[in-house]
């Protein structure tokens, strides 16, 4: 199925019900009402509130949603529409859920001995988005709450049903491969013999770094190649997260070396945690092996060290 | 109170026990909440808090600063960064409008932890005559 397909498919569950004729598990009750106050680490039930009787307690209004949760022994009076939304999800490969958005409205107080009823309808369905934990659908729902039959409140649900990003070790060998051309050859080859080789300007003196066929000072197109001592310090630099990159295991860090010689280079920054990283730091010239590709990166040393 | 008054900040620290009590408490038996393995095979590094949970701390915090005759009547809220634990979560909140007889307030709410925006949210509430006062 491609994505329009599914996006089609899934667009059409919307103003479906999701839940019909919907009852809470139990009553409100004092118990369930303390254990939240205790988690959330306020004062548990007042039995003495003014007007609402005698060993009467009302429940937090937050805890709307908490008398229609299912628990453990599953789903409280779900439609057929809505399980078939989750089955189409399911074999697209978003078998995770996480719960991104929360909208209530209280419109009467909760009180231990209510009846809890509810209706949830499938408010909307999104295109297909891609998040830091996968790519996915959101999946919004209304729902009418009731206490012995009267509208208490109205929450609105919206969760993330996505395919989990991979998590696996990154492989050095996938890193992508550089472009080599005739402009750049000569310090491919350097890196092969662990050399790594900036320009000099044979008319003006002055030194470059990436590979140029002229000099941006002078205009020469005269050079020679001249071997770097491999010392530099961090001018700059990122920390990736996100998005992942073949090769790579985030996070990691991408740096701007300045070498001893003046010019600056990017290139991978290894030895420390990429939060320990500061500009200034000191980095020293290293060769890792990508499959069958050599490739120069900083060493980086934590001052004091 | 006036529009741009900041209430106190909130400090809670993101414990294993408050996240998985607070998944509980609210009947949330997602394995993400309490089983660190199932997190980890979900793409994430540990346990994380369920939003109830959050919900819960940001009500919490509202009445903690509007005091106890206050009403919660709305509360949105949407989840960004997600608490894992030893993190610490910063609920803060600025009023936004008062009605003419200073009854109704609106705020809007934030909670940060060390990954950034964990919530972002608005509710309102109704105060208690003597609150509404002060």
């Amino acid at each position: 199925m491609t994505v329009a397909d599914l996006s089609a498919q899934l667009t059409a569950y919307e103003g479906r019900s999701a839940v019909l004729g919907g009852r809470g598990r139990d009553p409100v009750d004092a118990a369930m009402i303390r254990h939240w106050c205790e988690a959330m680490g306020v004062p548990g039930p007042d039995p003495a509130v003014p007007g609402v009787g005698p060993g009467v307690a009302e429940a937090p209004p937050a805890m709307l949603q908490v008398w229609i949760m299912s628990g453990l022994s599953g789903a409280v009076g779900r439609t057929a529409a809505y399980e078939e939304l989750v089955a189409l999800l399911d074999r697209a490969g978003c078998t995770a859920v996480v719960a991104t958005d929360c909208e209530q409205e209280y419109l009467r107080p909760l009180r231990t001995g209510d009846e809890i009823t509810f209706d949830a309808v499938i408010e909307s369905v999104s295109p297909r988005k891609t998040t830091a934990l996968g790519t996915g659908h959101f999946i919004t729902t209304r729902t009418e709450i009731r206490a012995n039959g009267e509208l208490a409140g109205i929450h609105r649900f919206r969760v993330l049903r996505y395919a989990p990003a991979r998590t696996r070790t990154a492989s050095p060998a996938e890193r992508p491969r550089p472009v080599i051309n005739r402009d750049n050859a000569g310090f491919w080859e350097g890196v092969a013999g662990h050399r790594l080789l900036i320009q000099r300007c044979t008319a003006c003196g002055r030194q470059r770094f990436p590979w140029l066929p002229g000099c941006g000072e002078c205009g020469s197109p005269l050079w020679e190649a001249v071997e770097a001592s491999g010392e530099g310090v961090v001018f700059s630099y990122v920390v990736m997260h996100h998005p992942p990159v073949p090769g790579f295991e985030a996070p990691y860090a991408v740096g701007l070396i300045e070498l001893a010689e003046g010019v600056r280079m990017i290139s991978s920054l290894v030895g420390v945690a990429p939060a320990r990283i500061r500009i200034g730091m000191p980095v020293a010239l290293e060769f890792v092996r990508a499959g069958d590709q050599e490739l120069p990166v900083f060493r980086a040393y934590e001052e004091g060290l | 109170m006036k529009p741009g008054d900041e209430l106190p900040v909130l400090s809670v620290p993101v414990t294993r026990t408050l996240i998985v009590a607070g998944a509980l408490a609210t009947r949330d038996f997602t394995d993400v909440h309490h089983d660190p393995e199932a997190a980890r095979a979900k793409g994430a590094p540990d346990v994380f808090m369920n939003i109830l949970t959050t919900q819960g701390l940001v009500s919490r915090f509202l009445t903690e600063r509007l005091g106890p005759g206050a009403r919660l009547r709305k509360l949105s809220i949407r989840l960004g960064t997600p608490n894992y634990p030893g993190d610490t979560l910063h609920v803060t909140g600025t009023i936004t409008s008062v009605s003419d007889d200073e009854r109704a307030v609106e705020i809007a709410l934030m909670g940060i932890n060390s990954l950034g925006r964990h919530v972002t949210g608005t509710a309102s509430m109704t105060l208690s005559p003597q609150e509404a006062g002060s």
